[in-house]
């Protein structure tokens, strides 16, 4: 049992409440403290990273034991793919939090923006940590509740629009999720993923459970905004504050939506082949489309936003062709490939992507427009924005050395090697959309000749803005390492161990 | 069975509300009748016909008890409800004070 692991969701729990009681009597209380958490989470979770490495730890609450095989309490699971998101969550979290001591001075009610961020993390962590269903729809609702708050921090017309959007859809994608967790119940009269798995092993009834899966699906991808379920990203990431969208974007699409969707489909039902292949069809289906609608973008971030849709599209993809392989029980060691490759993305894409937001932030605080037309020439007046920016779009469009060719590489060749000679091209033709996506960004924003009358007016961002970007972008080199034997085996293939094999996940919890 | 589906009928007036109402309100009132929909649905399915209060007693160990956890995830979801509802109002008033109204077709910035 590791005693480490109710912490990701009580210390940023009562830092929320602390912010909002002493932030009021003690001024710049607020930023450090929330600083301060958000460090400790990250030290924690890269300590959980490494000691877990192909084990299991479990915390029972109140340390009520199984019985029988049948867990009664609130369980906590950490196993190497739990540790690897809580580490993007909090190191992404805490970049954020360094950003915005400098970013949201310029709003109001500091303190509310500090406590709710808190509250975000905390959803989050407990999402990805916990055992049940009962819990992850909990925990679910308060980062999504915060992050409704959060996305309408600016208070002016299109944030309040942008949000009641997300908050439409979120509401709907809850109730699907409710309605899924009903139906599971009804069948196996528990919500506990391991205990559910064991049910559901022995016998099920097919076309019911093509319901209970089609609704899951469906509320977490409105929750990751799969393309038929996209309408409210945009929106939602391109009014938020930048950090905000940094984590949004980076983050919380991820962690409550991906993450519980590869968990649930891998660890908790036996996959079917028909799952499979609509979930590879909707990832490839987003990876397209999204970046066809980010290509005729002008605003930096909803370019942003559109292109996070399809990146995730890649994400889904891989696991989905994983998938494929695994139902049809051949190659395996292809899947695996796949699976790691689609996992290695979604941390390459917490590191970019949130970067670009930061970056959109950085040029929207010194020039105060997000219109790519109304920009040029930042490259001299803002050098550390536009050289972290450059480091960022050539990762997000697959150029070596950066993180994003290894992990696109590692895509193509799964499918290639899955004899999906389709995808593999696709996959290929988006790159290349996403490059000239880019280098449009890089050129309007940084290269052009400047419209002229804010040619001496603009000045680089304060340090703990630059700080956040450079270290993101450090970040973003450094993860290229996974990709080569070794490094990949100590970290990656632990991930695709627990997804490949679910005993190894469920004896741990009912300790049969 | 008729319960259950009296439930679906319920579901389906938030949905046609949700998609027809032009009214930022109305919308949120929707919305709420479908969420208590999933939470009738909830608390139905954990029904035990004759079932005790799950407090167990040594001495009878033939007697019927209730599962107590769509009880609690219901009343949790509640909570959770009532939380969202107060802060979708909230920013039904604030786009109120922006707009100067409720209607949903005027209310259209963000496009693209």
């Amino acid at each position: 049992m590791n005693p480490l692991i109710p912490l990701y969701v009580t210390i940023p729990l009562a830092g929320a409440f602390l912010i909002m009681v002493l932030g009021r009597f003690i001024s710049h209380f607020n930023k450090y403290f929330a600083s301060l958490i958000l460090l400790f989470l990250v030290v924690i979770s890269f300590l959980s990273l490494i000691s877990t490495g192909e084990g299991v730890s479990v915390y029972k609450a109140g340390g009520w034991e199984p019985v029988n095989g049948i867990p009664i309490a609130i369980y906590m699971v950490l196993d190497s793919f739990t540790a690897i998101v809580l580490c993007i969550i909090n190191l992404i979290g805490f970049l954020s939090v360094i950003y915005s001591i400098s970013y949201i001075s310029r709003y109001t009610s500091e303190n509310y923006f500090y406590a709710l961020f808190c509250l975000m993390v905390a959803g989050m962590n407990g999402v990805v940590l916990s055992g049940d269903l009962f819990n992850i729809f909990v925990f679910l609702e308060i980062s999504a509740i915060s992050s409704y708050a959060l996305v309408a921090f600016g208070v002016e017309k299109n944030e309040l629009e942008a949000t009641f959007k997300y908050q439409v859809l979120g509401l709907l994608a809850s109730f699907l999720i409710l309605f899924g967790i009903a139906f599971i119940y009804w069948n196996a009269k528990t919500l506990n993923i391991a205990d559910i798995k064991m049910v559901f092993s022995s016998g099920y009834n097919k076309s019911y459970h093509y319901l209970i899966q089609l609704l899951l699906l469906s509320g977490f991808g409105l929750k990751a905004a799969i393309i038929p379920f996209h309408a409210w990203l945009p929106d939602a990431h391109s009014s938020a504050p930048s950090p905000i969208s940094a984590m949004l974007s980076g983050v919380l699409i991820k962690a409550v939506g991906i993450y519980v969707i590869i968990r649930l489909f891998f660890n908790m039902f036996a996959i079917s082949e028909g799952m499979a292949i609509l979930i590879t069809t909707l990832g490839t289906l987003s990876m397209v489309i999204g970046v066809f609608l980010a290509i005729g973008q002008w605003d930096i971030k909803r370019l942003l936003a559109y292109h996070s849709i399809s990146q995730m599209g890649y994400v889904v993809m891989s696991v989905g062709i994983g998938m494929i392989l695994v139902s049809r029980g051949i190659r395996h060691e292809v899947a695996t490939l796949a699976i790691t490759g689609g996992i290695f993305h979604l941390i390459n894409h917490a590191a970019f992507k949130s970067l670009l937001f930061l970056n959109a932030g950085a040029i929207e605080y010194s020039t105060g427009t997000r219109d790519l037309m109304k920009m040029g020439g930042l490259a001299k007046s803002m050098p550390a924005t536009s050289a972290t920016s450059f480091v960022a779009s050539m990762s997000i469009s697959g150029i070596p050395p950066f993180n994003g060719f290894f992990s696109k590489l590692i895509i193509i060749i799964a499918a290639v090697m899955a004899r999906f000679y389709l995808l593999a091209t696709l996959a290929a033709v988006v790159s290349i959309i996403t490059l000239a996506s880019f280098l449009k960004f890089q050129r309007y924003a940084f290269y052009n000749a400047s419209p002229g009358k804010n040619k001496n007016s603009v000045k680089e961002v304060p340090f703990p803005m630059v700080f956040s970007m450079v270290i993101l972008s450090i970040i973003c080199l450094l993860l290229s390492l996974l990709a080569f034997p070794g490094i990949r085996e100590a970290v990656l293939s632990p991930v695709t161990d627990i997804l490949m094999d679910p005993s190894k996940y469920s004896s741990q919890i009912t300790g049969i | 069975m008729t319960v259950y589906l009296l439930c679906f009928i319920l579901f389906l007036t938030g949905l046609y509300g949700v998609i027809t109402r032009r009214n930022l309100v109305k919308i949120a009132i929707s919305l709420s009748i479908m969420e208590f929909s999933c939470f009738l649905f909830f608390a139905l399915i954990g029904y035990v016909e004759g079932g005790a209060a799950p407090i167990v007693n040594p001495d009878d160990p033939a007697k019927l008890y209730v599962d107590p956890l769509p009880q609690a995830l219901v009343l949790t979801a509640i909570v959770i409800g009532l939380a969202t509802t107060a802060m979708l109002m909230a920013v039904i008033i604030r786009l109120y004070r922006k707009y100067g109204t409720f209607d949903i077709r005027e209310i259209r910035n963000l496009r693209g």
